[in-house]
């Protein structure tokens, strides 16, 4: 079963080649087929077919549709789901019903869009290998022996097994691009702001990002289209109207200016993946872009900053989960004091608690400062850099990732191994830039894959270098063997 | 920076996290790991730099203060393992 575009498959649609249900029933069917790779948390069957009916329905009464409307896909399982279990990964969350819908579910299930369950994911998305999930880790369709990436694994994996035609994502530290790029996919972080975070369980407010994996850039701008603007429910929204990104994939990349970030292709990148990195430039320049070399000299600062700040939100955001109003309770607790500490240790997993410890250390009395404050600083230093740059160039790229996607347990056991994995993705967040992640061939068969960063709220700009780059090669189309 | 049991102690009592006996010396140790990363912080030249706290140094956007959803309280209630007569139940806090 090769991978549909969405535009094709909204054309199939449209004609009455196929019926939303029938869309609906086959990606259950590929879901279920594919289950070893326990990319999915939870699977609605009901609630797909409850969608594509209606919008069958609709189709039928003549209504003018959305490019969306009965197109299958996937929620990582951060977004809240009304009705439907929504667990973050997480054992606290295990038995955790919304009362609402994510801003994101209401904007994908107003255009139409068919959502048939929910994907794995690191625990409350901390994570680079979606081994941090209370609900088992996930294969890579690649090399099943491998990660996905993470903490969006379960939605890259979705995509790349061709279970669904796209997954949403989010992504703090690099949790879209990372897992698009070990699975061969286009995965787009929109600049902070930009998509509501309402219905969204936090974990580092300042950094998370809502987005989407898909195999092309042009079915990425469709679902962006449909989930970006603004959001009174979302204190960090930003009320500025987002272009149709889709009406602009077309356009001439002549001239644009991209830097190469010379701090990117350090000394941890895998020799192959700086090579195919490079090959994939230099098809953009032949595609018109030109060339110019950057540096972004606070870029080794980030994972520092990066580490200290998400941590210290975590531990703030997820100070709420205390065994009283919603999430796991302990059955031990003889006090008060015992029921959040038992409750919150029974609920969380190990990196999680991890981080929420470090946090909750940057920001004790005598390490604020040290720490914390510091960290802050250094994040101004990181977003300067690519102020200074972006005064010279259109885009930056470099590697998104890098190696290649790693073993199942190579890093599962060595927390800053795996730490070290984020360095060339959390310096966006720090600085809430537009990021995507496209495919730029393989290495040793597994995907590699190139990002390209913009200005805040250039997200067009991306998806429109993407695009032409992905008319002009064929890395985006290949597929895992089944 | 080095961290001993106590510390590790501490900081688990401040974020209100049970760790068992057996646990903390790999936990502290794993932690230790963890900080020395943050030396990294240090080494940067941050002189005369404001703290940025959020991307777009952007004002939060409010909203009226008018009610928009209703009263879900019972919807929320319902979610809690433990509660009664519109109230969260906890253990006994005074004797």
């Amino acid at each position: 079963m090769s991978a549909a575009s969405i535009a094709a498959l909204a054309a199939d649609l449209a004609a009455g080649r196929r019926s939303a249900l029938q869309l609906a029933e086959d990606a259950l069917i590929r879901a279920e087929r594919a289950a070893a790779l326990n990319s999915f948390i939870r699977i609605d069957a009901d609630g797909a077919r409850s969608a594509a009916n209606a919008v069958d329905a609709q189709r039928a009464a003549g209504a003018a549709l959305s490019p969306l409307a009965g197109i299958p896909f996937a929620h990582k399982d951060i977004f809240c789901t009304s009705g439907v279990a929504t667990t973050c990964g997480s054992r606290m969350l295990r038995d955790f019903v919304p009362p609402y819908d994510a801003q994101v579910v209401e904007r994908l299930a107003s255009a139409g869009a068919v959502s048939i369950g929910k994907t794995n994911m690191d625990e409350f998305a901390m994570g680079s290998s979606n081994e941090n999930s209370a609900f088992g880790a996930v294969a890579n369709p690649w090399d099943t022996t491998r990660v996905p990436g993470g903490s969006s694994g379960g939605s890259a994996a979705a995509v790349a097994a061709g279970i669904v035609p796209f997954a949403t994502g989010t992504d703090t530290g690099g949790s879209i691009r990372q897992p698009a790029a070990f699975c061969g996919l286009t995965g787009l972080k929109p600049t902070y702001g930009r998509v509501s975070r309402h219905g969204m369980i936090a974990y580092a407010s300042s950094l998370d990002c809502a987005g989407v994996l898909a195999r092309s850039a042009a079915d990425c701008a469709l679902v962006f289209d449909a989930i970006a603007g603004f959001d009174p429910r979302d204190a960090t929204s930003v009320a500025r109207p987002a272009e149709a990104t889709a009406a602009l994939l077309d356009q001439p990349l002549a001239g644009l200016r991209i830097g190469v970030a010379r701090d990117y292709f350090g000394g941890g990148v895998q020799a192959e993946v700086g090579e195919r990195v490079h090959a994939a430039l230099r098809e953009l320049e032949r595609l018109g872009a030109v060339l110019v070399d950057v540096g972004l000299p606070s870029a080794h600062h980030a994972i520092a900053a990066y580490y200290v700040i998400a941590p210290a939100e975590a531990s703030s955001n997820l100070a709420r989960y205390d065994g009283v109003r919603y999430g796991h309770r302990t059955a031990q607790a003889r006090s008060l004091d015992e029921l959040y500490s038992q409750s919150r240790a029974e609920g969380f997993g190990r990196e999680v608690q991890r981080r929420i410890l470090v946090g909750t250390y940057a920001l004790s009395a005598g390490y604020y400062d040290a720490y914390y404050l510091r960290a802050q600083k250094v994040r101004r230093l990181v977003a300067n850099d690519f102020a200074a740059a972006f005064a010279e160039v259109d885009l930056i790229a470099g590697p998104t990732a890098p190696t290649t996607a790693f073993r199942l347990g190579e890093k599962s056991g060595d927390a800053l191994a795996m730490y070290a994995a984020d360095v060339n993705t959390v310096a966006v967040n720090l600085a809430g830039l537009p990021a995507i992640s496209t495919p730029a061939g393989f290495a040793d068969g597994l995907p590699v894959g190139l990002q390209l960063i913009a200005p805040a709220f250039a997200e067009a700009r991306l998806l429109n270098a993407a695009h032409r780059l992905q008319q002009a090669t064929d890395w985006h189309l290949q597929e895992p063997a089944a | 920076m080095s961290l001993d049991p106590a510390a590790v102690r501490h900081i688990a009592r401040l974020a209100r996290l049970a760790v068992a006996d057996d646990q903390l010396e790999s936990l502290r140790s794993d932690l230790q790991r963890v900080l020395h990363l943050f030396d990294d912080l240090a080494a940067a030249n941050v002189d005369n730099l404001a703290p940025l706290a959020h991307p777009h140094d952007q004002a939060l956007t409010l909203r009226e203060d008018v009610v928009v959803d209703g009263d879900r309280s019972a919807q929320l209630l319902a979610l809690a393992a433990s509660s009664q007569g519109g109230y969260y139940l906890v253990p006994k806090v005074i004797e």
